[in-house]
């Protein structure tokens, strides 16, 4: 008994351990400093300077940001549901956490002489993991509405849900139509097939590009950002939080979008594939470990291209009005994406012939 | 009724063509707008290192003024306290005591001298009353303050540096707009 004890792979627990702090850390760091990005982004859209005071080129602005936030009167209203109105901000903040688990972050590392992947685990259902965690995503806004007690809140977090639930269909449809490509629902997988040949964003491009709009409209960002409408209902489900309770509604927010750019990228873009270059030869000359580090590295530059997307649109164009989010949704979206899932399947069964 | 410019447009109620329903072409042209303004020049000033430069004509706070000997000029005549609109000028006039030669131009001097700059609206009929070119504004603002009493200024507060005792910051309150005035 003591030996099947011990003999349980203690480098394997610390090893997934170490991964997902370092995951976790990064993802928190950069959804900091995505907010920077967002201010400087906008300032430069708007012939302004953004913030530059604190720190160099005012990169210390997010930690000051944060500070902030933490030293905010907490406010609960006293006719708020207290259980439902704390777990509001904590399961928002979860979901947008969790989806980093099936993510490959690069290839192969090499440590004390054994393969470490870069990936917290390669579960076969990888997609339908993302898929699942990212419709619990919904309840941080119902929640969240819900519990404050207050009709602008809870006319958001309705709006919020039902756009959510809405357009996770035609994102699925899209999705339906890569997988019938790929034949495996396993991140690596379809990683490692664009590594071989060419993106799927080539094969997919509608696919793409609808898989982006509700991208979009999932991270509640405009021209979807519906539920948090500033002007009409008061910044909407978020309205009678305060303090880091805020902040964990804003930097959930945050995350996801860094989540979802890492999903386009991963499913569509290549993943950590270096671009225009032989992996094999590359790997030979510069070692397994450089390797894993530079693919990293072109992994955050394509998700950095994608976060820049969504705060460009974001800078440009209005909100959509109710009835034309839902009819964009129901009317375009899901006719198109099932067309481009027919034509896939006919295109997949005349080559297979 | 006759527009009174060429630039009124009736508002369009088209409906919307295929591109434009399609949204996504009309997205990219804004988006494209946006992209061009990152290169455009910044509006901003960075006001502590970078000022704006003031007007000539600009009227800000008031400098009591004295003359080359470095004797001040105001004579407590009142003059700017009556023109003034908003009521913003006190003064109690003094007589000069042999001796005091070298500290006040005439006979009579403003023992004390305030202006409230709460009150004052910077119109500049003080500086046109004035006979004897002791007032004129400068180009600067007041600076905000706490509290009410620290923005009544006091003789100290308005009035120049010696121009014999330190010169350079004599010329620098002096400004532009006291030497249009002895050019007067």
């Amino acid at each position: 008994m003591q030996v099947v004890l011990l003999a349980f792979d203690w480098f394997f627990l610390i090893e997934k351990l170490v991964l997902i702090i370092g995951i976790i850390s990064v993802s928190l760091v950069i959804a900091m400093y995505e907010t920077y990005a967002e201010r400087k982004v906008a300032a430069v859209m708007q012939d302004r300077r953004g913030p530059n005071r604190a720190g160099p080129f005012g990169i210390l602005q997010p930690l000051a940001d944060g500070l902030k936030l933490f030293m905010k009167e907490e406010i609960i209203p006293n006719t708020s549901n207290r259980m439902l109105f704390v777990l509001g901000p904590c399961l928002a903040m979860l979901t947008a956490m969790m989806t980093s688990a099936v993510i490959p972050w690069g290839g192969n590392i090499e440590v004390f002489g054994r393969q470490v992947s870069l990936q917290i685990t390669d579960i076969n259902i990888g997609i339908l993991y993302v898929f699942g965690v990212v419709s619990m995503g919904v309840y941080g806004i119902m929640i969240g509405g819900w519990a404050s007690n207050n009709k602008f809140s809870l006319l958001a977090a309705l709006r919020g849900a039902s756009q959510v639930i809405s357009y996770e269909l035609p994102m699925g449809l899209s999705l339906i139509a890569l997988l019938m490509l790929t034949g495996s629902l396993k991140m690596s997988v379809i990683v490692g097939q664009q590594m071989d040949g060419w993106y799927n964003v080539l094969y997919q491009p509608l696919g793409f590009l609808i898989f982006l709009i509700c991208a979009f409209a999932e991270c509640n960002r405009t021209p979807f950002d519906l539920p948090e409408a500033e002007n009409e209902l008061n910044f909407g489900y978020h309205q009678e939080y305060s303090s880091m309770k805020l902040g964990f509604y804003l930097f959930a927010e945050y995350i996801n979008m860094f989540i979802s750019s890492v999903i386009m990228a991963t499913l569509f873009w290549g993943g950590y594939d270096i671009p225009f270059v032989n992996d094999a030869a590359l790997m030979e000359r510069i070692g397994q470990n450089w390797m894993a580090l530079l693919q990293g590295l072109c992994l955050f530059a394509k998700t950095a291209i994608f976060i820049f997307l969504f705060m460009w649109v974001r800078w440009t164009i209005p909100r959509f009005r109710y009835d034309q989010l839902m009819n964009l949704c129901w009317k375009r979206l899901i006719p198109l994406a099932l067309f481009n899932m027919i034509l896939t399947a006919a295109v997949v069964l005349w080559l297979k012939k | 009724m006759q527009s009174l410019t060429s630039r009124a447009r009736p508002v369009e109620r088209k409906p919307m063509t295929f591109v434009e329903r399609l949204y996504l072409w009309n997205i990219w042209k804004g988006m494209m707008i946006t992209f061009r303004h990152i290169f455009k020049r910044k509006a901003t000033i960075s006001f502590p290192e970078q000022k704006r430069p003031f007007s000539p004509v600009f009227r800000g706070l008031h400098i009591l003024n004295r003359d080359e000997e470095g004797r001040e000029r105001c004579t407590a005549c009142g003059l700017c306290a009556v023109a003034c609109p908003a009521e913003a000028i006190t003064m109690e006039a003094a007589e000069r005591l042999p001796g005091e030669e070298h500290l006040y131009r005439e006979e009579k001097y403003a023992a004390k001298y305030e202006i409230n700059m709460l009150r004052c609206i910077f119109c500049g009929l003080c500086e046109e009353a004035c006979p004897k070119d002791a007032i004129y504004l400068s180009e600067t603002f007041a600076p905000s303050n706490y509290q009410r009493k620290g923005l009544i200024y006091g003789k100290p507060d308005l009035l120049i540096p010696d121009p014999k005792e330190n010169p350079e910051e004599y010329r620098k309150a002096l400004g532009n707009r006291a030497k249009k005035q002895e050019a007067n």
